[in-house]
């Protein structure tokens, strides 16, 4: 008997012959990767995974555009994603994102519109976390919302960092 | 409105009440007849009167008149009967008269009754009339809650009363007068003294009722105003709950209802104080005769036999006026809430009824400009929200309004009157035009959408019903039902426009019948982006496969050109398709144990738990063991991951294995297996792990239980389920079949006869534009397009979201064809993105149809102002600046 899923490999092409299903275990084991998520309990990861959907996008497509209202976060399970800001001259490709890393997380935790659009580049695989059930997580388990405080304020705390950094490189060439 | 009820009866049912006051005079002569006959009946035949010996015979039915002069004339000698046949006659006349007062009285109470509800059809006709004429700052002043309980609740009352309005005080009035008179007749003094407390009653028990009128109109008022409070309560419960003063509520509705409670308890005691001393006032009557009658009889100063008259006469006299009193009060309390109505109904500044007059023709298109003139416009406040503001806009032209434009629009969409100067068209205020031509010539969005309850066809059209252009043809019965309606509406006072005729105005909408309509509005509905919603409610809603046999015909054709599609455009893995010897994964497994669907879910679950077949079919087919350890496995993951959670947490809606209630239960199970171990679980909680894996998708829940082994024998019981499945149980299984429609599934389960994969990002949104593409092809897609139509928004739209009810309002003032467009931020709710798209979309789709209607559209985007000749920028209420588009630099380059 060959078993139809095999740990936390999958496909992304997603039509291979024999189904191979990530999940929701090897899921918790993904989303402990990400920074946002690192300090959470197991169970809750479990159950952030659980009320997730997993989706899967082909080369070329938007998880969402610059300007809309954000309704959820994607941790990318596989696959590359280019993240866009729209430009004078059109879109203007500011990052690449892949394996591991979350985007589009600001807007699930404010009310803000997209920052940027995030187009795949490759096929990409990834883990929808609607804002609504994320926020519902958070105002029940207080000690998640205090772990995600804290990796914010570290976020925040580099960013000063190195805004200090690039105001103290601008300023001669100002002067 | 007339102020004052009785004029306002007596205006609208004169000739009925004239009539019902003849019949019941009429009706009064057999009434006195019967009372005569008795007397007859034992005196005569029974006691022998006038039958001497056993062959006397007396004469019935003769008729003479005994006149002064002439003496006595003889019409009718009569027919000569004997004793017995005397009985028998004068009792079959006894029932005659029976039944002639009983039709006499049917007839007069189905009379007053039908004049009542007449009138109460009148009168709320006539109330909802003034509705539609209020002036727009009348709206922001009243409740719509009470306004519905005046036109429902206050005026119902009216109805009963108007039958008694004039019959009663004749009839109650002629009855106690005769009284009266009759004991005035026997006696003058104790007549007088009759008279003298008749007197006392009339004048001192209407004064004690006028209180009574005071808190009644109080109670009137309360009670309004509790609806009003109520129906707050239940609009903004959101409010209510997201700022926790629901406690805030009860006690503000405690308080009322305990001031209302105090003005009832008030009126009790006054009313039954008032009954108590109208009774003794009745009774302190016979009490004179008795006390004043029989000294001045004993004294020999009066007749015995006249005060026993006078006494017998008196009897008849407290009961009508009793209810004469009763009709007053009746009276005055119906005036009060009449005049209640009345005054709130009262608005000085009410449309001109000329203004809302009924037109059928078609109106000739505006060629003069919109305009706003020297024009001021203020809030309830004072405040000015428009100041002097001076615009005109020629037919043609594209005006985009920003920096709070939203007043000068509403004022040119009529939703804002103005405090000073005017709107006008050619030179002619708007106010003073009718209807015909403003609502049919000009349209007007806003986000601030009106959506009513019924379909989504009928909402999208409603901008074209302005007035029954084709009459319903009526046949048989249901011609002399219409016939009998149109009288009746005449009799009310109402109009008698027929609701079934076709009121859809199509010539408006660019298309000459019903059958082009669908075609010409496609275009709109494209451009406000509402198809692809039309369609998605479309294709999700089922249909009767019996009744539209060809349309499922088609549908089921469309399943294997949807799979060439999806493997032409290698997106085959977008779709798991049902296939008889396939497990599809995408499935529960309880849909692939049956291949079919379930038709009614409640029946199903008591069977899985109870029925003999399921305890035994999985043993049958070598699963019993395997479904046993997956459903421990399921319950396992799942009171792991909810046990914390509060039982009315919104995540247990994701839960399809169970009710938060049931978690304990399984909590308890799972501790039995863990203690005893698996096999010693008893019977009933085994069949509730079992009933588990009947709800598990793999790729949804990703526990990891499904094996190529488990899948491939599951796949096999079908067979076994689909021939062992006992008759009882068949009725709720449909099974699917290639070549047939699945009755109990939406018409795009039925194109794709199987399952979109789970985790496609958008996938259905994919599919959808694919089904959508196909039915274009198949040349069904205005077909299905009727079906989303048949959509049910539910109350105020509230089945569709904001966003919709949006395009829906702009596609609704787009589908006419008008000359003057006015846009007033209609699509808030959409993302900014989209809705530069859809005033793109519009401006291309008004261009491509060849129509040139000037379009005034508040606009918060700069970016889109290359679209339009010309911008005017307004500041605190003023226009600041009004200028061509080219001539803008500014905006230019933030239009770039």
């Amino acid at each position: 008997m060959v078993p139809p899923r095999c740990g936390s490999q999958f496909a992304p092409d997603g039509n291979s012959e024999t189904r191979i299903v990530m999940l929701l275990k090897d899921e918790v084991e993904m989303l402990r990767r990400i920074t946002l998520f690192s300090g959470l309990p197991p169970a809750k990861l479990k159950l952030l995974a659980f009320t997730s959907d997993r989706v899967m996008y082909s080369a070329g497509e938007a998880l969402f555009y610059q300007g809309d209202i954000g309704d959820a976060a994607y941790v990318i399970l596989s696959g590359k994603a280019e993240v866009l800001i729209n430009a004078a001259g059109g879109p203007f490709k500011i990052a690449e994102v892949e394996q591991n890393s979350i985007v589009g997380e600001i807007a699930i935790l404010c009310n803000t519109p997209r920052t940027a659009t995030v187009r795949t580049s490759t096929p990409l695989e990834a883990l929808r976390i609607r804002k609504d059930d994320f926020l519902k997580l958070l105002a029940d388990f207080p000690e998640m919302a205090v772990e995600i405080m804290r990796v914010l304020a570290d976020r925040l705390a580099q960013t000063t960092a190195e805004l200090s950094e690039a105001r103290g490189r601008l300023e001669p060439v100002d002067a | 409105m007339e102020p004052r009820l009785s004029r306002y009866i007596w205006t609208h049912t004169r000739k009925d009440q004239l009539w019902i006051l003849v019949v019941v005079a009429l009706s009064m002569i057999p009434y006195f007849l019967s009372f005569d006959l008795p007397k007859q009946i034992v005196n005569g035949p029974i006691q022998g009167d006038g039958f001497d010996s056993p062959e006397a015979t007396q004469a019935f039915l003769s008729i003479s008149f005994d006149l002064p002069y002439l003496g006595t004339i003889n019409v009718f000698d009569g027919f000569q009967l004997g004793r017995e046949g005397m009985l028998l006659a004068l009792s079959l006349v006894f029932l005659a008269l029976v039944v002639v007062n009983g039709l006499f009285k049917f007839y007069i109470n189905t009379f007053k009754g039908r004049l009542g509800e007449r009138l109460l059809r009148r009168i709320r006709f006539e109330l909802v009339d003034r509705v539609l004429r209020f002036p727009p700052s009348h709206f922001r002043r009243v409740k719509p809650a009470e306004i519905a309980t005046m036109i429902k609740d206050e005026v119902e009352p009216l109805g009963g009363f108007t039958g008694d309005a004039f019959v009663s005080p004749a009839l109650l009035g002629g009855q106690a007068l005769t009284a009266l008179v009759f004991i005035l007749l026997q006696s003058f003094w104790l007549g007088l003294i009759a008279t003298l407390i008749v007197a006392v009653q009339a004048v001192i028990i209407p004064r004690m009722r006028k209180r009574l009128l005071v808190l009644g109109r109080e109670r009137q008022l309360t009670a309004r105003e509790l609806s009003g409070r109520v129906s707050e309560i239940v609009d903004g419960i959101g409010a209510i709950r997201g700022h926790d003063t629901s406690n805030y509520e009860r006690a503000d509705i405690a308080a009322k209802l305990g001031r209302i409670f105090k003005i009832r308890y008030d009126l009790y005691q006054w009313k039954f104080l008032v009954k108590f001393i109208n009774n003794f006032l009745a009774q302190v009557t016979p009490f004179l005769f008795y006390a004043i009658g029989g000294y001045f009889a004993l004294q020999g100063r009066l007749d015995i036999g006249q005060l026993v008259a006078v006494i017998g006469a008196y009897k008849d006299l407290p009961g009508p006026l009793k209810e004469l009193i009763d009709w007053d009060q009746a009276r005055q309390d119906v005036q009060v809430k009449y005049a209640q109505v009345v005054e709130r109904f009262s608005v000085d500044t009410l449309l001109d009824p000329k203004v809302q007059a009924v037109s059928t023709v078609a109106v000739e298109p505006l060629a003069g400009p919109l305009a706003a003139v020297n024009l001021t416009v203020t809030d309830d406040a004072g405040s000015t929200l428009l100041d002097h503001v001076s615009l005109q806009v020629q037919p043609g032209e594209k005006v985009a309004l920003t920096g709070g434009g939203e007043v000068l629009a509403e004022a040119f969409g009529r939703l804002v009157w103005p405090a000073s100067g005017k709107v006008v068209i050619g030179g002619q205020d708007i106010l003073d035009m009718p209807e015909s031509v403003t609502g049919r010539r000009i349209a007007y969005a806003s986000s601030d959408v009106y959506v009513f309850q019924g379909s989504l066809g009928d909402n999208v059209l409603y901008g074209l019903k302005h007035a029954p252009l084709k009459d319903h043809v009526y046949e048989g019965e249901r011609a002399s039902h219409r016939k009998w309606e149109v009288t009746e509406a005449r009799l009310a006072g109402n109009p008698h426009l027929d609701v079934n005729s076709d009121w859809i105005d199509y010539g408006a909408a660019g298309a000459s019948g019903p059958d082009d309509l669908l075609i010409q509005i496609r275009p709109v509905l494209d451009a406000v982006l509402l198809t692809n919603d039309v369609m998605a409610l479309a294709v999700r809603s089922t249909i009767d496969p019996q009744r539209h046999a060809e349309f499922a015909a088609g549908i089921v054709e469309m399943r294997s050109a949807l799979r060439q599609r999806l493997e032409k455009e290698k997106l085959s893995d977008l779709v798991v398709f049902f296939e008889p010897g396939t497990y599809n994964i995408e499935a529960t497994i309880g849909e692939n144990m049956l291949f079919g669907t379930i038709t009614d879910q409640a029946m199903w679950a008591n069977a899985l738990e109870n029925h003999p077949f399921f305890k035994t079919i999985l043993q049958r087919v070598g699963l019993r063991d395997t479904f046993y350890e997956m459903g421990i496995e399921i319950a396992e993951n799942v009171v792991e991951l909810f046990r914390d959670l509060p039982p009315d947490h919104p995540f247990f809606q994701q839960l399809t294995f169970m009710t938060a209630e049931e978690i304990p239960v399984y909590e308890a199970i799972l501790q039995k297996v863990r203690s005893r171990g698996k096999a010693e679980v008893p019977e009933d909680d085994q069949i509730k792990v079992l009933r588990l894996c009947f709800d598990y998708i793999e790729p949804r829940h990703r526990f990891g239980l499904l094996t190529d082994e488990v899948m491939a024998k599951i796949v096999a019981a079908r067979r076994e389920f689909d021939e062992g499945l006992p008759a009882d149980l068949a009725g709720m299984i449909e099974h699917y079949r290639p070549n047939r429609f699945i009755a109990s599934g939406s018409i795009i389960d039925n194109v794709l006869f199987g399952r979109i994969g789970h985790k496609h990002a958008d996938g259905s949104e994919k599919i959808r534009a694919i089904v959508r593409d196909l039915f274009e092809a198949g040349g069904l897609y205005n077909e299905v397009l009727a079906f989303g139509f048949d959509y049910n928004v539910g109350a105020g739209g509230k089945r569709l979201t904001a966003a919709q009810r949006q395009k829906l309002d702009l596609a609704r003032a787009l589908i006419r064809n008008c000359d003057f467009y006015i846009f007033n931020q209609p699509l808030l709710a959409l993302d900014q993105r989209v809705q530069e798209q859809v005033v793109r979309n519009v401006f291309s789709m008004l261009d491509q149809s060849g129509r040139d209607p000037a379009i005034i559209w508040v606009l918060a985007n700069p970016a889109l102002m290359e679209l339009f000749d010309r911008v005017a920028h307004f500041e605190n209420g003023r226009l600041l600046n009004d200028a061509n588009v080219d001539e803008r630099p500014d905006y230019k380059e933030m239009a770039s």
